[in-house]
């Protein structure tokens, strides 16, 4: 058996499965942020004027805010000034069938094994594609329009449905929320849309795959779903980015609203390049997610995988302003090598008898660090509001690190909060004990991990489940000898 | 099926083996006794491959093999098979979905096709029964809140599931009450054919009522000193360890 400085150097050599990079014509803007800039991109988008206002209102939000000091890590200095803020594929066609797509784009989906000619035709997964910044092909549209849901780019909302989106755009992600949000506010390249009808139950999960690819250019996709009353839809995020040497940021928006009786599932996996073993490059992957339970008895879940990404930095929030509403957040996050993750939730409760569930699995191996944020803040009029949070860390090694900062703001006293947090290391027994039934080592990891993180891959629809049992296995390889 | 010779081992820097010679042949049970401290569990430990027990001298040959080559997993899967003195708990894994793995690996290693879902569930009802096994524990994080008594009666059903050619048991009796003892005695001696081979490590001759022995040993200062057979455990339940601890320090003089 190896001991634990092999786990942690066999951690350390695995080499990034999906760098790679993709030799297609870009159209990429001058580096450097400015109200030109601005203009620029809004004008390529060919834009309404109430838009681009928006984008420079959130310019100046902005130039007023600081970059934070709370967090658990160095933030590495960002020089805004050399990110270009808009990469688009030059060919502008819309096309109908897969068949007038870029061949190379689609090769570089088959290595990231979603190939959407299958996925077409297979088990009713539509497919919004981000490549880089504008979205190539959305597929099942037909389909979807039929029973009135929405499901395309940003940017064709805008064009299509500008009263939804005029209406919802910041609604729950302000453009002055923090720095980053109002970064993506000003430079946001595109994203998807979803409005989901009253009484409409969306049949497929709806699919995203996101994937970075120019050098040098920041990825700010704004994500914006409505569902209405009584409605319900399940949402898929999953991404992977080619290997890189310097950092890329990425400071996305996700808005989410659910009216009276609605319910949001919105699940993530998450691959970007996390660097190299010196914790050279990697994605800084800093998101703003937030979600409201507007009406009565909605609900919003979040459930994420986050394995990549040098840094990982976001809070996927529930504002519960529906009476009887629910908030959940179900998390994996895995830090190897040198990746940092900070990440948890914050579940507002302002309606009454109110309630939110929080579980958090943490994995740091290597020299990965990995803390746990979370804040439960229950209102003065949010009578009989409850949550629960479970917070679990696993260590794989001796040089990792596990934190955890959990704060409960509470201003009713008949609201219940219960937090329970466990830290546990993989140990040498653990692994001796598999060994001696045959298991080597390797899949005793992969075992002991997936029995760790069972309870938020059942949160997951099946088929992404199974992926991310896949992708949890894949960083974990060589954890030992 | 398994001869030791000339053991030495040592756990980090201190001699626990120091010379032991054994041979266990197909369908025979051994019993393995001695006081505290003797080396008995590390000589199951040294076996079973534990990382930091090192093998300084001597050889063991399993089957025709030589065992001291394999990584723990292979010599689990070529059929050695080790009884926890104190089984570990795995929250999150099912017992049922770990046993899977195991026989899995263990039947690829011998190329042989996996089970499918029936033919295991099948089998995992089988040996159950044969080892009364609670149902409800089959369904369990594996050994997660398991009473003493359950864990190992649960290393017995492993036992039972992964059916190894040569089981050693690491003081299974050891905080049992009676009628547990009585349970996981009877599923061993239902195990039992002339196929396989035990050893049994115990401080007390109360097990080998239950599991009658072929050969007793007695394992003193890191070397096997007095062999015998199953009266040999009555003679040590009456007259304790101390005639041999002297007997043995006499012929440590004799032969310096």
């Amino acid at each position: 058996m190896a001991n634990d400085n092999e786990i942690i150097d066999n951690i350390a050599n695995k080499e990034y499965e999906f760098g790679f990079v993709t030799d297609i014509e870009m159209d990429v803007a001058p580096a450097g942020l400015n109200e030109d800039t601005i203009r620029y991109i809004s004008a390529k988008k060919n834009e309404p004027e109430w838009l681009l206002d928006w984008r420079l209102k959130g310019l100046q939000s902005f130039g007023k805010q600081k970059l934070p000091k709370w967090q658990n890590f160095e933030l590495p200095a960002i020089d805004f000034q050399r990110i270009s803020y808009y990469a688009a594929p030059k060919s502008k066609k819309k096309y109908d069938s897969l068949d007038q797509v870029d061949p190379e784009l689609l090769a570089t989906f088959e290595k990231l094994g979603i190939p959407l000619s299958e996925q077409k035709a297979l088990a009713g997964v539509a497919v919004d594609v981000v490549f880089d910044s504008v979205s190539v092909t959305t597929t099942y549209k037909e389909k979807l329009k039929e029973l009135g849901i929405i499901f395309c780019s940003f940017g064709e909302a805008v064009r299509e449905h500008p009263e939804l989106v005029k209406k919802y755009v910041g609604s729950v992600v302000p453009h002055s929320d923090n720095i980053f949000a109002a970064l993506n506010a000003a430079a946001f390249s595109d994203g998807s849309f979803v409005y989901i009808p009253k009484g409409v139950r969306c049949p497929m999960e709806l699919s995203t795959y996101f994937r970075i690819n120019t050098e040098n250019t920041g990825q700010f996709e704004r994500t914006l779903i409505i569902a209405d009353e009584g409605s319900y839809v399940s949402y898929l995020e999953g991404c992977t980015a080619p290997m890189r040497d310097e950092n890329q940021l990425h400071a996305a928006v996700v808005e989410l609203i659910a009216l009276e009786n609605a319910e949001i599932k919105y699940s993530t996996v998450q691959n970007w390049y996390p660097g190299d073993k010196d914790g050279k490059g990697g994605i800084y992957n800093f998101v703003t997610k937030r979600g409201i339970c507007k009406g009565a008895n909605a609900k919003i879940s979040w459930t994420q995988v986050e394995t990549g990404s040098a840094i990982t930095w976001k809070y996927p929030s529930v504002i519960l302003q529906g009476d009887n509403s629910t908030g959940e957040f179900y998390s994996v996050a895995v830090t190897r090598n040198k990746q940092i993750a900070d990440t948890g939730t914050k579940m507002y409760h302002i309606g009454r008898n109110t309630r939110s569930r929080i579980i958090s699995k943490g994995i740091s191996a290597g020299q990965g660090q990995n803390s746990y944020r979370g804040l439960v803040q229950i209102g003065q009029k949010a009578d009989e509001a409850r949550n629960f949070t479970q917070c679990d860390s696993l260590l794989i090694g001796d040089k990792c690190g596990a934190h955890t900062f959990p704060y409960i703001e509470s201003k009713n006293n008949t609201a219940t909060v219960e937090h329970e947090a466990t830290t546990s290391k993989i140990g040498e027994d653990q692994i001796f004990y598999l060994n001696q039934r045959g298991i080597d080592s390797e899949k005793a990891v992969a075992l002991i991990v997936n029995g760790y993180v069972r309870e938020v891959l059942n949160q997951l629809p099946m088929e992404f489940a199974v992926e991310a049992q896949k992708l949890l296995s894949i960083t974990l390889e060589g954890s030992v000898g | 099926m398994l001869i030791i010779k000339n053991l030495h081992a040592e756990v980090e820097g201190k001699q626990i083996l120091k010379g032991l010679d054994l041979k266990v042949n197909a369908g025979e049970v051994h019993a393995i006794m001695g006081p505290n401290g003797a080396g008995k569990s590390s000589l199951a430990s040294v076996l079973a491959g534990r990382e930091n027990f090192e093998v300084t001298e001597g050889e063991v040959d399993f089957e025709g093999k030589n065992l001291l080559d394999m990584a723990p997993e292979d010599r689990a899967r070529e059929g050695v098979f080790l009884a926890f003195q104190y089984p570990i708990e795995i929250p999150g894994v099912s017992n049922i979905n770990f046993l899977k793995t195991a026989l899995g690996e263990i039947r690829a290693y011998k190329n042989l096709p996996p089970l499918d879902a029936k033919a295991f569930l099948q089998l995992s009802k089988e040996k159950q029964k044969l080892v009364e096994f609670d149902a409800k524990l089959v369904n369990r994080s594996l050994n997660e809140g398991f009473s003493g008594g359950e864990k190992k009666r649960n290393e017995i059903f492993q036992l039972a599931m992964l059916e190894p050619s040569l089981a050693i048991l690491d003081e299974t009796d050891s905080g049992l009450d009676i009628d547990a003892l009585r349970i996981v005695s009877k599923g061993v001696n239902k195990l039992r054919s002339d196929k396989n081979a035990f050893i049994i490590i115990t401080h007390y001759q109360r097990l080998l009522e239950y599991i009658v022995p072929d050969f007793v040993h007695v394992l003193y200062d890191g070397r096997i000193v007095k062999s015998g057979t199953k009266e040999l455990a009555l003679e040590l339940e009456e007259k304790g360890y101390d005639w041999l601890k002297e007997q043995s320090a006499e012929k440590e003089a004799t032969t310096i």
